[in-house]
Order: C-alpha cells, then sequence, then structure tokens
C-alpha cells in the first residue's frame, strides 16, 4: 500500500485525530496528534491489511519556532517470502510525526507494541525531551515521571539536543568552559 | 529441593519451606560486568543479578561512551560531519561514511558518478569483511579460544593495507564522503586486492575448521540466547543478528542503493544447523557466510571497475546546501541497519541528524534474550550480537 | 641497542630514595627473619621424636579434609548437590590419606620440611632476591640489554637447571653412602640420613684427602645438607616457571603466526621472563583496601608452597628425590589438593565479586577432577603394585614396551582420563574456567599484582610440570629411555657416561618427557576454545568418573588373569601389549612428524600475502 492509500485509511479510520499527510516531502509522513496516536499506533500494529512490525527508529526535533517537539517514528511492514528465494520484502513503509506542544511534550508510549520503542523512547526524551507517558522503564524524580535517561547520566539537567538548551559550566566539579570561554559552540 | 516442594506447594513462601525442609537459604548477588571487563566489547556495562552461575536479569547502562554526535552534526556542515561518522562503528568507517554521503545525496539529489558507485560498493564490502573478521575473532576470544583472534586481524591487516593505500587512514578513513569517495584507487589496486581474495577466501575453511565446527564452541553456542524471527522484527533488530533468526531480509536486495542489484549474491541465514533457529552459533556463522558473499560482491565490483572509467567525485559535494525537508535514510551496514534522519532547513547545516546506530537497537534485547542462562553464556550472547559501542552511545 | 639509553633509570627524587629505603629495610629484614624461622624450624623439627612428626603428618590428610569442610557450604550456599556431594567425597578422601599415611612409616623431617620450612624459605630467599634485584637494578638491567652476556647468561641458565638437580642429588648420593657405612642412620626410608661425626666424616679420606674432611665439617649436620638440597629444590622450581612460560609464549605466538618475545636478551626473547619478574617486583603491591589484608597476603603463599612441596617426593631420576617417599604419589596427590585452599582464601579476602567466581569454580573444578585423577593413578599404581614411585618407574626399564602405559588396554585409557584430569586440577585450557578473562576478568587473581601474582603464576606452573611428572613416571616409562638400561654401557668412563644420560636414565630424559606433555598442553590451550561449568562438571561426574570406575575394575580382572595360572590369557595379553606399544609408536611418531612438519613449513603456513605489505601502505 502506498503512502497516500494510508493516510486515506487513516483519514477515514479516525476522522478527529487531526491526520494530516505530507507527501510532497523527500520523506513522505504523516502527523497525527499526540493524543490520538496510541490507537493509531495500535491500528498501525494489528491492522491485518498494514501490520507495520518493525519500528525502525524514533527522532525526536525540536522546531523550536513552531513551537512544537516531534517525534518521528519510521515502520516497516515485513513480508514473509512468497518467492522460492525465501527472501523477505517490504510490504510498505510508513513515517509518523507525532508533534507535540513543546512546553508539555507528552506522547503516550507503544513500548507494548513495539519492543524496539523501549530504548528510542529514552533515548529521545533524554536529548529531546519528549515524555512518553507509561514507559514500561520510568522513573519518578523533580522533573515528574518521565522514561528512565540512557545516554546521559540519570541526574543531568535539561534536553541537549533542545535549540535552547545552555550547556552546564559545570558538572559534579568537572568545568565544561572551553579555553576561550565559550560554553556554546560557534555555529550554534 | 526446596524448588520441587515448592512446586507441589505453590501456596508455601520460599524461605518457610526451605527453614522447614533444611536446605540451606540462598540470596542473590547482584555483579556489576563493565564498564571495564574484557568481553563486553568497549564500555557497556551490564548489571547482572545472579543466583549462584545462573544469571537471573541483565540490565544494560550505556552512555559510557556518548561524544554528542548528533549535537556536533547540527553544528557543521554535512561534508565536515564524515569524520564523525567513522567514529561511530569504528570498526566499519566506511559504511558510516557511506550512509551519511547517501543520506545527504538523497536529501539534496546530487548526482553521484558511476566509478564512485563501484568503488564504494568495494570499499563497503571491503570494509564488512574486516568488521565480520573482527567479529568472528572477538567472539573466538569471548570463548576462550585466542588464537582465531590473531588470525582474523592478520586477514583484517591486509584489507587496512589497501584501505591505507587508497585514503591513508587505517581505521578512520573519511574515505567515501558526500559526492563520491575523496581519491581515486590507487594504482595495480585491481590486482592487488584481487590477489587478497583469492588468498583470503580459503582462510574461510580454515575458520570454520578451526573455530565454527570446533566441537566445545558448537556447545558453548548452540541452544543458547535464541531469538526467535517474530521477536527480533518486534525489537526491531537489524543485520546479521536479524538474519541469525532465519529472516531473509537484507537491504541491498530490499532497496538497492550503490547499484547493488547489477551484483550477483545471496543472503546467508540461519538455518538452526546446530541447534534451534536464532541462536548465538546462528548469529555468528551468518557472518561467516556474509564474508563469502562480500568476496563474491568484490569479485563483480573489481570486473566493474576495470571497465568504468571516468570521475570518482561530484564537484560540489563539498559545498552542498540543505533544502527545507527532510531524510530518513537507511543502509545494510556490517552490523545492520544504520540510519541517518537529516532536517535541513535551507542553510549548509543542518538543522537536525540523527543516527540509528544497528549496535542500538541491536543492543536493546539484552534485556530480553539473557534470562536464566549461565554466566558463562552473557558473554556468548553479547558477542554474537556483535555491538560496537562508539555507535550504541554516539 | 647494547648501551641505549634507559629512560626510567634516571637519578630518583628524594621523597622516593626514602621509600625505596625503607623497602629494602623491610625486604632485608623480613627476608632474613623468614630465613632464620625456617631454620629454627628445620631444627626442631629434626629434633622432634617420630611420633610427634606422624601426628602432624596426619595433618597433611587432614587438610583435604577441611577442604572438604569448607566446600560443603560453598555446595549449600550454590545450591549444588553435585558441589556439597564433592565436599563429603573430598573428607574421605583426605581421611584415607591421612589414615593411609598413618599406617605407614613417615621421616617426621618431611612435615616440618612441607609446612613450616619451606615456605618461610622460600619467601626469605624471594624477599632477598627482590632486594638484591631492587639494589642492582640498574646493573642488572644493564647486564640483560647486553648481548653477549645474555647469551652466556642463557647457557648458564640451562646448565644450572641441570646442574641443580644433579647437585642435590650428588650430595644425598655422598652422604648417604656415609651414613650407611655408619650406622647411624635412624629413619632409613630416607636416602638422607641422621648426623654423621666429624671423626666418622674424616674416615672416608685417606692420606692426604684427610683434611678436605674438615673443609666439608658442615656437612655433618643433617640440617646443613638439607638445606642445601632445599636450595637445589626451590631453585629448580624457580627456574621451571620462568622458561616454561618463556617457551608457553613462544609456542603461542608460533601458533598464532607471529614471533611472539623476540628483543630482551636478544636471541628470541630468552630474557623475557626474567625482565617481566624484574618489573613484578617493582610492581605496586596492592591489598584491597575493604578486602581481608590479612588472609590476601596469606593466600599466594598457601598455593604456592604445597606446589613446591610436590617436588619434595618427586623423583627425577633414581637417586635424584628429595625424599624417596613409600607413599610419594599419596603425597603429591594431597599436596597439590591443598592449593585450592589458597585460591578460595585469595578469592575470598580479594573483596570482589569476580574473585569469589574464581575461587568457587576453582574449588568446585578441582576438588570433583582430583577423585577420577586419583582412580585413573590407581591402575598403574594396581599394575606395578607399589606406591613409591621409584619402585613403578623401575618397573618400566626394559624399554619402550615396558611402559606402562602399553600394559594394558585399561592402562592408556586410564592415561588419557588422567592427563584429562590432570588439565582440569591445573586449571588450564580448555578447563581454565576459575581464571577466564572473557567471564570473569582475571577470576580469583583479579585484585593480585606485582609479586603475589606471581606467586600463583609459579604455582600453577609448578603443578604443571608436577603433573606431568607423575604422568611420566606412572606412565610413560619414567626418566628410562625408549630402549631397554640393559643395553647401556656400562662403562665408568665419561663417554659411556653421557650416552647413558642421554639415551638411556636419568633426568635429562626425565625433564624432556614432561617438556612434551607440557607442550601438549599448551597446544591445547591455544587451539580449544574454553568449557562452560556444567559442561565441566558434566565431563566430570558423567563420563570420567564411571570411565575411569570401569577401567579400574577392568584392570583389577586383568591383573587377575595375567599372570602364570592363566597360560592362556597370558600369551593373549602379550600380544595385546604389543599391539598397544605400536600404538604408542604411532602415536609418538605422528606427533614428531606434526611438529617436524609444522617447523619446515612454518613460512608456507603464514602465506606469502602476510610477509609482504602492499607497497604505498
Amino acid at each position: 500500500m502506498t503512502i497516500e492509500g494510508i493516510a486515506n485509511l487513516l483519514k477515514e479510520k479516525f476522522p478527529d485525530a487531526g491526520i494530516e499527510a505530507r507527501l510532497e516531502s523527500r520523506h513522505p509522513h504523516v502527523i497525527v496528534k499526540p493524543e490520538h496516536w496510541l490507537t493509531v499506533a495500535e491500528f498501525l500494529r494489528n491492522d491485518p491489511q498494514l501490520k507495520f512490525d518493525w519500528l525502525r527508529c524514533i527522532t525526536g526535533v525540536d522546531y523550536i519556532e513552531d513551537k512544537q517537539l516531534a517525534a518521528i517514528y519510521d515502520f516497516h511492514s515485513t513480508q514473509r517470502p512468497a518467492q522460492s528465494d525465501g527472501l523477505w520484502s517490504a510490504r510498505g513503509e510508513l513515517s509518523v510525526k507525532v508533534l507535540a506542544p513543546r512546553d508539555n511534550p507528552m506522547v503516550p508510549s507503544v513500548c507494548h507494541l513495539w519492543g524496539a520503542a523501549d530504548w528510542h523512547e529514552r533515548e529521545t526524551y533524554d536529548l529531546v525531551g519528549i515524555n512518553f507517558q507509561n514507559h514500561p522503564d520510568s522513573v519518578d524524580d523533580l522533573n515528574g515521571r518521565h522514561p528512565r535517561r540512557i545516554l546521559c547520566p540519570d541526574d543531568w539537567q535539561g534536553h541537549p539536543l533542545q535549540k535552547d538548551y545552555e550547556f552546564p559550566l559545570e558538572y559534579h566539579g568537572i568545568p565544561a568552559v572551553t579555553e576561550f570561554g565559550q560554553t556554546r559552540p560557534l555555529h550554534g | 529441593m526446596a524448588d520441587t516442594v515448592l512446586e507441589s506447594r505453590p501456596d508455601l513462601n520460599l524461605d518457610v519451606v526451605r527453614d522447614e525442609i533444611g536446605d540451606v537459604r540462598t540470596e542473590e548477588m547482584l555483579v556489576n560486568m563493565g564498564p571495564q571487563h574484557p568481553s563486553t566489547h568497549g564500555v557497556l556495562r551490564i548489571v547482572l543479578r545472579t543466583d549462584g552461575e545462573m544469571v537471573l536479569e541483565a540490565v544494560p547502562h550505556i552512555g559510557y561512551l556518548h561524544r554528542c554526535a548528533e549535537k556536533i552534526g547540527e553544528n557543521v556542515a554535512p561534508y565536515q560531519y564524515i569524520p564523525y561518522t567513522d567514529r561511530m562503528d569504528y570498526l566499519a568507517g566506511m559504511n558510516n561514511n557511506l550512509a551519511f554521503s547517501l543520506a545527504i545525496e538523497a536529501l539534496t539529489g546530487l548526482e553521484v558518478p558511476k566509478r564512485a558507485q563501484v568503488i564504494r560498493v568495494i570499499f563497503a564490502e571491503m570494509n564488512r569483511i574486516a568488521s565480520h573478521l573482527v567479529s568472528m575473532g572477538a567472539y573466538g576470544l569471548d570463548m576462550g579460544a585466542f588464537t582465531p583472534f590473531l588470525y582474523a586481524f592478520r586477514e583484517r591487516e591486509r584489507i587496512l593495507d589497501l584501505f591505507e593505500a587508497s585514503c591513508g587512514a587505517r581505521l578512520t578513513y573519511s574515505y567515501i564522503t558526500i559526492g563520491g569517495v575523496t581519491d581515486d584507487v590507487p594504482e595495480r589496486f585491481i590486482d592487488v586486492c584481487r590477489e587478497y581474495l583469492d588468498y583470503f577466501e580459503p582462510k574461510i575453511a580454515e575458520y570454520n575448521n578451526l573455530l565454527s565446527f570446533n566441537h566445545i564452541f558448537v556447545k558453548r553456542t548452540a541452544n543458547v540466547g535464541i531469538i526467535s524471527a517474530e521477536k527480533a522484527i518486534n525489537w526491531g533488530l537489524s543485520g546479521p543478528s536479524l538474519r541469525g533468526s532465519g529472516v531473509k531480509w537484507d537491504l541491498r536486495k530490499v532497496h538497492p542503493d550503490c547499484g547493488y542489484d547489477e551484483y550477483d549474491f545471496d543472503i546467508p541465514v540461519g538455518q538452526g544447523l546446530k541447534g534451534q533457529l536464532g541462536d548465538c552459533w546462528d548469529r555468528y556463522f551468518v557472518r561467516i557466510q556474509e564474508m563469502q558473499q562480500s568476496v563474491r560482491i568484490v569479485r563483480q565490483a573489481l570486473d566493474k571497475l576495470a571497465g568504468t572509467p571516468g570521475e570518482y567525485k561530484h564537484k560540489s559535494g563539498k559545498s552542498v546546501k540543505l533544502p527545507k525537508d527532510e531524510i530518513y535514510y537507511e543502509i545494510e551496514g556490517a552490523r545492520g541497519q544504520l540510519g541517518f534522519f537529516i532536517q535541513g532547513d535551507g542553510s549548509q547545516i543542518p538543522y537536525r541528524v540523527k543516527a540509528r546506530g544497528p549496535s542500538y537497537c541491536n543492543l536493546s534485547i539484552t534485556n530480553e534474550v539473557v534470562k536464566d542462562c549461565l554466566l558463562a553464556d552473557v558473554p556468548a550472547i553479547i558477542g554474537s550480537i556483535d555491538v560496537v559501542m562508539g555507535e550504541v552511545d554516539r | 641497542m647494547s648501551q641505549a639509553t634507559i629512560p626510567w633509570i634516571e637519578p630518583v627524587p628524594e621523597k622516593r630514595v626514602a621509600m625505596r629505603r625503607k623497602a629494602l629495610l623491610v625486604l632485608f629484614g623480613g627476608g632474613l627473619t623468614a630465613l632464620i624461622v625456617g631454620c629454627v624450624m628445620l631444627g626442631v623439627f629434626r629434633a622432634l621424636p617420630d611420633q610427634v612428626g606422624t601426628i602432624v603428618f596426619i595433618l597433611a590428610g587432614v587438610l583435604p579434609i577441611l577442604g572438604g569442610l569448607g566446600l560443603i557450604p560453598l555446595g549449600l550456599l550454590n545450591g549444588s548437590v553435585v558441589l556439597t556431594t564433592l565436599g563429603f567425597a573430598q573428607i574421605g578422601i583426605g581421611a584415607l590419606v591421612g589414615g593411609l599415611l598413618k599406617a605407614t612409616p613417615i621421616d617426621p623431617l618431611v612435615v616440618g620440611v612441607l609446612l613450616l620450612v619451606i615456605g618461610p624459605i622460600a619467601a626469605g630467599l624471594a624477599m632477598l632476591t627482590a632486594a638484591g634485584v631492587i639494589v642492582a637494578f640498574k646493573q642488572v638491567v644493564q647486564l640483560l640489554l647486553m648481548r653477549w652476556t645474555a647469551l652466556i647468561l642463557f647457557c648458564g641458565g640451562i646448565v644450572s637447571i641441570i646442574l641443580l638437580v644433579w647437585a642435590h642429588a650428588f650430595v644425598f648420593r655422598y652422604v648417604a653412602q656415609l651414613a650407611n657405612d655408619t650406622t647411624l642412620n635412624t629413619s632409613a626410608t630416607t636416602t638422607f640420613g641422621g648426623d654423621l661425626t666429624i671423626a666418622e666424616l674424616s674416615t672416608r679420606f685417606s692420606g692426604n684427602w684427610r683434611p678436605v674432611a674438615f673443609v666439608l665439617w658442615p656437612l655433618q649436620f643433617g640440617l646443613i645438607r638439607d638445606l642445601i638440597a632445599m636450595g637445589g629444590v626451590i631453585g629448580f622450581i624457580s627456574i621451571i616457571p620462568l622458561y616454561t612460560i618463556w617457551w608457553e609464549r613462544k609456542v603461542a605466538g608460533r601458533i598464532q603466526s607471529r614471533l611472539g618475545p623476540m628483543r630482551v636478551g636478544g636471541w628470541h626473547g630468552w630474557a623475557q621472563s626474567f625482565a617481566d619478574g624484574m618489573k613484578l617486583i617493582c610492581k605496586e603491591d596492592f591489598v584491597p583496601p575493604e578486602g581481608d589484608g590479612t588472609l590476601f597476603r596469606l593466600a599466594p603463599y598457601l598455593a604456592f608452597v604445597p606446589a613446591i612441596c610436590a617436588f619434595i617426593a618427586l623423583p627425577f631420576a633414581t637417586t635424584y628425590v628429595f625424599r624417596d617417599l613409600d607413599v610419594a604419589l599419596l603425597f603429591i596427590l594431597a599436596m597439590l589438593g591443598i592449593e585450592v585452599l589458597g585460591v578460595i582464601i585469595a578469592g575470598w579476602a580479594s573483596n570482589n565479586k569476580w574473585s569469589v567466581y574464581g575461587a568457587m569454580r576453582e574449588a568446585c573444578q578441582m576438588v570433583s577432577y582430583e577423585i577420577p585423577m586419583g582412580m585413573a593413578l590407581l591402575v598403574p599404581v594396581m599394575t606395578a603394585g607399589a606406591l613409591r614411585l621409584t619402585d613403578i618407574a623401575k618397573l618400566q626399564q626394559d624399554g619402550f614396551g615396558s611402559w606402562l602405559a602399553w600394559n594394558n588396554p585399561f592402562c592408556l585409557i586410564a592415561f588419557f582420563c588422567y592427563y584429562t584430569a590432570s588439565l582440569a586440577s591445573c586449571k588450564r585450557a580448555p578447563f581454565d574456567l576459575p581464571e577466564s578473562e572473557s567471564e570473569l576478568v582475571a577470576g580469583f587473581h583479579t585484585e593480585y599484582s606485582g609479586f603475589r601474582w606471581s606467586l600463583f603464576f609459579f604455582a600453577e606452573y609448578a603443578a604443571m610440570f608436577a603433573v606431568s611428572g607423575l604422568a611420566v613416571i606412572l606412565f610413560l616409562g619414567a626418566w628410562y629411555g625408549p630402549l631397554p638400561l640393559s643395553w647401556a654401557p656400562a662403562g665408568n668412563d665419561i663417554a659411556s657416561a653421557v650416552v647413558r644420560g642421554l639415551l638411556f636414565d636419568g633426568p635429562i630424559l626425565f625433564i624432556l618427557k614432561c617438556g612434551l606433555l607440557l607442550y601438549v598442553q599448551i597446544w591445547i590451550r591455544w587451539t580449544l576454545p574454553r568449557i562452560r561449568i556444567d559442561q565441566v562438571l558434566y565431563a566430570c561426574i558423567q563420563v570420567l568418573l564411571p570411565l575411569t570406575m570401569l577401567v579400574v575394575l577392568g584392570s583389577t580382572f586383568w591383573l587377575l588373569f595375567d599372570n602364570s595360572a592363566h597360560p592362556a590369557f597370558e600369551s593373549f595379553a602379550k600380544v595385546v601389549r604389543g599391539l598397544l606399544s605400536l600404538v604408542g609408536v604411532v602415536i609418538s611418531i605422528a606427533i614428531a612428524g606434526f611438529i617436524i612438519f609444522g617447523f619446515v613449513n612454518r613460512r608456507r603456513l603464514v602465506g606469502t600475502l602476510a610477509i609482504e605489505h602492499f607497497p604505498g601502505s
């Protein structure tokens, strides 16, 4: 099924999910509101026609000008071999962009649907700050309930890939100032 | 003894049972494997919950080698970013260069000359061989066999010689770059490369005799760490780790880029030859067979290179302007599907670069697989997944 | 290379001078004290009556029992029925050994030597050597860096190995000769008798040679003679690991198509082990602050001393033996069994979970493999009808066909069983689980460094040599050549002595045979992967143990029928013996052919590409 067909199918199934399709992009994708994402995801995973069983990647992007954080999901749908050479093929590819408001970036976790989401969601929380609700590996701390950090230390403050992130001047006594007294990269 | 009693009386408390029948109370122990440990292949740290030699649970902790590669990507032009990709999967630098270059080329629509494509295939496949050699040798080392490791490195040195002659580097190549490759192959390259392949191919049988079919090795790896095909796909495994579970899936066949569709090669998959399908031995043996296939591809590519004169590089590769658009591009790297997400904003510098390391996704299944096995099986499973921490932590 | 500047030999700063002075004081003081303590203990034990010695000796039998007692809780903690059972089995063996030892007349001195003398003396000598090296560090390094000095030292090393073995044996023989004449020998079970008076010494010399007796006056004390002999044993044991390690590294290098050590000493890196030893002595002496310091310091000696003690009873040739015990075999097995205590203590005292794992594995593995090992050794013992190693050896002096390994089919199987079990009990690959670096970092010696660490290594290599020696004596014709001893030239001249020593009889042949078995151990180590703990126990309990039991049973029946009462079976046995000898010949020739083939083709096997680099790279 083409991405256009999938988008139409989703619009039909979830008329109030605010589904938009961006087909002109080099990375054609479907935009879903976070509050509907869980039902859409379940549909994508379980619908016998679609069966997107392979979550390839979750990318977090900080669209600071739109005041939005995006979680971009890339899926494969694998097809068991029909040909004699036993080669598996892709039934379809899909990208879904879940746009969450920057001041309260809550997106439901999909770990129960795709095991691969576990670490990707943790990383996206860690670096971009999208809070995945009901993540199986969650912790409670001053920042509320959120997935456990994965790349940064557990007590790290802030999310380094947000565009307004200020690099800390010091971490547990380790100075983080360059010899030029500069704390942000030149191009940033 | 307490366990058998418990099976018949599930309502009893374990400690009470032990007190009653006079069995000794045992305690579970938390053991910290890594970040400095010989068999975690870098700075992986796994917290093991053990009961004697049994491992009940393994929780991996990563991030010890985090070098902000994605943050750097948002601050340098793509051409400058190529050396950083080398340092992700430092055992297969060529494949990383290739993935990033292809992603940028797909985003900007840059045309790559034909000759460059052939050179790219040769170097990507040679690097795949080199990477699988390290993987195979290190896996033998995990199992306590030292000698295959040295043999693997002996063969890998020759490949690195070829790389060094071509680009001057032995580990961090930055050879494949945006719009082609940095330089043409040196004189006599085709002959020497062919000579090497003739020398190398019979060695694979030697490794099989020495390690793959060694009785002890098979006993250690077969029926250990079994991953079913469904589980592998669900956890996003890719590369040899996925194919070891019997899934014949390879991006070189599914979405051929660089002209992979012009080459004749097979996709080896695990068949459960020595144990259950998807065990450590299957994953290991897929790598051995892949080396054979890579040799086939390189042979064909060398023939093709001899008949493909012309440019090796697109002129404007150094100064591409990224459109206000995004791309997610994956290739089949040595360890699995290596993907780059790039968001452009109209300038030379990407708005966002995200790398999907195959090791990262493959490692995330550890929690699921390393369960109720022996302590000695932990290196066997981790080694068979073949992670490179530089790529996991980025 | 000869006069290269050595960056680390620079003027030492003030503070380090003080530190070094302190270290020297400790080493010299400690070394001398330990030496004196050892000598005093030796004197005390000489003075003790037989009964006390016997009681102490039972302790040697009791020590395995203690080990077993330690194992039972370990097994229970581990939830392992196997380990617990093994603990009980160890107790049984210990009781058996103790009982057997008590029942036989034993020289009390052996016990003293065993636990309280050799330890301090070895430690004292080692500490003094360390102090000496530190004092003369600059000179020693420069000496090693000079090409020709090195070669001379190397040759000297080889010669000294032979001399050390020979020298103390010579003293034994000489004094025994004296003692036999004077009927002062109270404990006749040893070759090294009681005290001599100077008058008796002087009766041995006639005419103008009489003053020589006065020069040799120290020899009148048994104490002095024992000290000389012990110096020989300890010196020999120190040299074995040094050369075995160097050899292992060379063999490993060749197996892995590289060169191995090539630098130190000039010729094929022969002095590498000396350089490493010096490095180890100078390394930081780390004791884990959270661990049990006393036990941590004690453990390496507990592993090292029993390994030396095994050499007390291990004969190198008929007369080249420190104490020719009538229960030598049991004694050596008991001593090798004690080593496990040191390892367990090391693992426990390190306060490191990996060390505990290593120690547990070691305990489990070593104790379980001792049972099939002992069972396999019963076969040649039954065949020979003796426990005294020199007696067993004497049966094999009639050439290749008389070696016990080909005596009957069960003996041959027992030999392979014993060899496998000995690999496991020496924790050599594929049974090197206690120190498996890919799982347990370094196992029980994770926290050890420097000299203490090297003591574990010494113990391991000494034990390797000891088990190989046992295999040679019990199965492979001891110190006799493949030709019958009766063919040897009988003359007293040097030429026939040399021929006898090289081809027919003597410690050189013994060391060569041990070397061959060591080589096979090395070969296996660098070829095979490591097996898993459950497979280790499976191989022992379910394969080796039943097999050795069957072998013992079969061998018993064989011996029952293989005598003049059953002429038909006797002739059948003769045919079988001939066939088995042929098998032995084929195996020997195959191994030799393999080695020669590899040596001749060593360049071709590597391949041209691996030698010539691609131009431009």
